[in-house]
């Protein structure tokens, strides 16, 4: 059976796995992009806030992710807990960093001008300082996406959802057969998922921008 | 412009009166924490409902505080400010300056709004419907020059400094508030641009007699502007506060001198249109009519053997000297082109520029162009004395 044959043979349970993978992924994202906008906005007027923040945010992204997901079975079980953990965890630093940066890039002149002619702080924040970042937090949405691609196939490692139990338990039976198609699959899968995700943001980044700020 | 010299304020659509309101600091001081000298030390002004105040003065003397001090982006430490009466202090912020046009350097456009949503936001803000909104946002574009067919839903960046200084008044003006405030909002445009818009700035006072505290740090651009000028020191200390006339004529002390700088009396030409002084009439011809018919005229008139030749349609041509005047010569050919030309409206440092590069008298047009009188150079030297006399009175008082 070559692994053509294979993803035919299985794209019942393929593309279910596929499905919950791309969802698990959106969903934590939009899980990272919340907390991480919140953070961003609490701290982006404190230089010092702005530093500890991101500097959190790094230190959590350079523990290795098998290392933080079997850190975090025995707090929280196997299954989706600790994916949805991890992946959060891990696409916060993205979400917050560009928060910062974009937040802290608009031209102070405009949110003069908006105080100065009787926007609340809340309208400064909502229609002109989130709106002029908003480039910048969907880029870093976009990288935190990629990277919890990978890493929530590893997450297979606590049972949780996707793509990465086809990889896992095709290499852990190497050797025996279709072994290596299972492996490939899942790996293949995740990549197409990977890019059609960021074809989704570009075109959301096209649709969401204004044109008045679009590059 | 021309047309509008003696305009009373208008009404708007509402009927309201656009006339500006009187605001008035008194004691007004702010210091900040940690620094022994306040910014703004007790500063006490009235600012005269439907005038131009310039706050002039140098960098960093505070001139920015007080202004922001008005709309309260800056909180007083202490001192009273009142707004056509209203306490200004007592008032929630945001309610304030949705009622206090404000207008600042580089306009502070919203990059991500059209034109129509930037000219839009007070009004919005103020709850305004739809309809009114979009009526007014034409009527705004309409006012500050813009065609709005090609500029509705052009975004900042697709305009040019000048044009997005426009947007930025007609925002400031959008929901008709009695008081603008203007933070060097023509700083960052080129001189051409930035003379213009000055002279637009103008015209729509003409029209609508807000009460405008405009800061600036240039001294001329406070003389063309202002109704009154405050020369301001450090923290804010009125050193002079009077109009550009007087303070041209009459400065307070060596340190405004030192602000007004060189020139003075070439300043105070700017402040002066030529409508406003007297002019002589000259001899003057058609081109139709004969070249001996023009040496009668000015034989008849004895004084200076010149005149004026104009065209069909009554705008002068050419300059001709008596001896240019040889029989059989046609007028549209005699004499010399007439270099320069003022209008009525021209200030007289145009004019006496004009008069430097015609090496005498200027010919003045009207408003289509057609001829009005000569304006010499002894009327410009009188009236320059007349002026500092006048002032040289009112300070010994």
């Amino acid at each position: 059976m070559n692994l053509f044959e294979y993803v035919a043979d299985r794209w019942g349970s393929l593309s279910l796995q596929g499905l919950l993978h791309a969802s698990a992924v959106v969903q934590c994202t939009i899980i990272a992009a919340v907390i991480g906008v919140l953070v961003g906005i609490a701290v982006y007027r404190s230089p010092l806030g702005s530093a500890l923040a991101t500097a959190l945010a790094s230190a959590i992204l350079t523990v290795p992710s098998f290392a933080l997901i079997g850190l975090l079975i025995p707090i929280l079980g196997l299954g989706v807990e600790p994916s949805v953990t991890a992946l959060v965890l891990y696409g916060l630093l993205p979400i917050v960093r560009n928060t910062i940066v974009g937040l802290g890039g608009v031209d102070p002149s405009i949110t003069d001008a908006a105080k100065g002619i009787g926007m609340s702080r809340l309208g400064v924040l909502s229609r002109v300082e989130l709106r002029l970042a908003w480039p910048a937090i969907l880029a870093g949405m976009r990288v935190a996406t990629q990277l919890m691609m990978g890493i929530l196939a590893i997450a297979a490692y606590a049972k949780g959802p996707g793509l990465g139990s086809e990889i896992f338990s095709g290499l852990v039976r190497a050797g025996s057969a279709n072994s290596l198609n299972q492996a490939l699959a899942g790996t293949l899968g995740v990549v197409i998922l990977a890019l059609l995700l960021d074809g989704i943001y570009a075109l959301i980044g096209r649709y969401t921008t204004s044109r008045g700020i679009r590059g | 412009m021309a047309e509008n010299v003696t305009t009373t304020p208008l009404d708007n659509a509402d009927g309201d009166a656009v006339s500006g309101v009187e605001i008035q600091l008194n004691e007004v001081t702010k210091r900040y924490s940690g620094q022994r000298e306040p910014a703004v030390d007790s500063f006490t002004m009235t600012v005269p409902a439907g005038n131009i105040v310039v706050f002039v003065g140098p960098s960093g003397c505070g001139k920015t505080t007080t202004m922001r001090m008005i709309n309260r982006l800056i909180e007083p430490t202490s001192g009273k400010i009142t707004i056509g009466g209203e306490d200004a202090l007592s008032l929630d912020p945001d309610q304030l300056r949705r009622r206090v046009g404000y207008a600042i350097q580089q306009a502070g456009l919203f990059p991500h709004f059209t034109v129509t949503q930037n000219i839009a936001v007070v009004p919005g803000l103020l709850g305004w419907d739809k309809k009114k909104i979009s009526d007014r946002v034409e009527e705004m574009m309409d006012l500050v020059g813009l065609d709005p067919s090609v500029f509705r839903d052009r975004f900042p960046r697709q305009l040019s400094g000048g044009q997005q200084q426009r947007v930025g008044v007609a925002r400031a003006l959008a929901a008709d508030p009695p008081v603008l405030l203007m933070d060097e909002p023509f700083g960052a445009v080129d001189p051409i641009t930035r003379g213009n818009l000055q002279d637009e700035l103008l015209r729509l006072q003409e029209e609508l007699h807000k009460t405008i505290v405009f800061v600036t740090h240039d001294f001329d651009e406070a003389v063309k502007l202002g109704d009154r000028i405050a020369v301001l020191g450090n923290q804010s200390k009125i050193l002079q506060y009077d109009t550009p006339d007087a303070i041209l004529a009459n400065p307070a002390d060596d340190t405004v001198a030192g602000f007004v700088g060189a020139g003075a009396s070439l300043k105070q030409l700017t402040l002066l249109r030529v409508h406003e002084v007297e002019m002589t009439q000259a001899v003057t011809a058609k081109t139709s009519e004969s070249v001996e018919e023009m040496r009668k005229r000015i034989d008849a008139r004895g004084g200076r053997p010149f005149g004026l030749v104009l065209d069909e349609r009554g705008r002068p041509l050419r300059w001709v000297h008596k001896r240019d005047l040889a029989s059989g010569r046609r007028l549209s050919e005699a004499g010399r082109p007439v270099g320069d030309l003022v209008s009525k409206q021209s200030t007289l440092q145009d004019a006496l520029e004009a008069m430097l590069t015609e090496g005498g008298g200027v010919a003045v047009t009207g408003g289509r162009g057609e001829y009005a009188g000569v304006l010499e150079m002894e009327t410009v030297m009188n009236k320059i004395r007349e002026l500092r006399e006048e002032h040289g009175d009112g300070a010994d008082e």
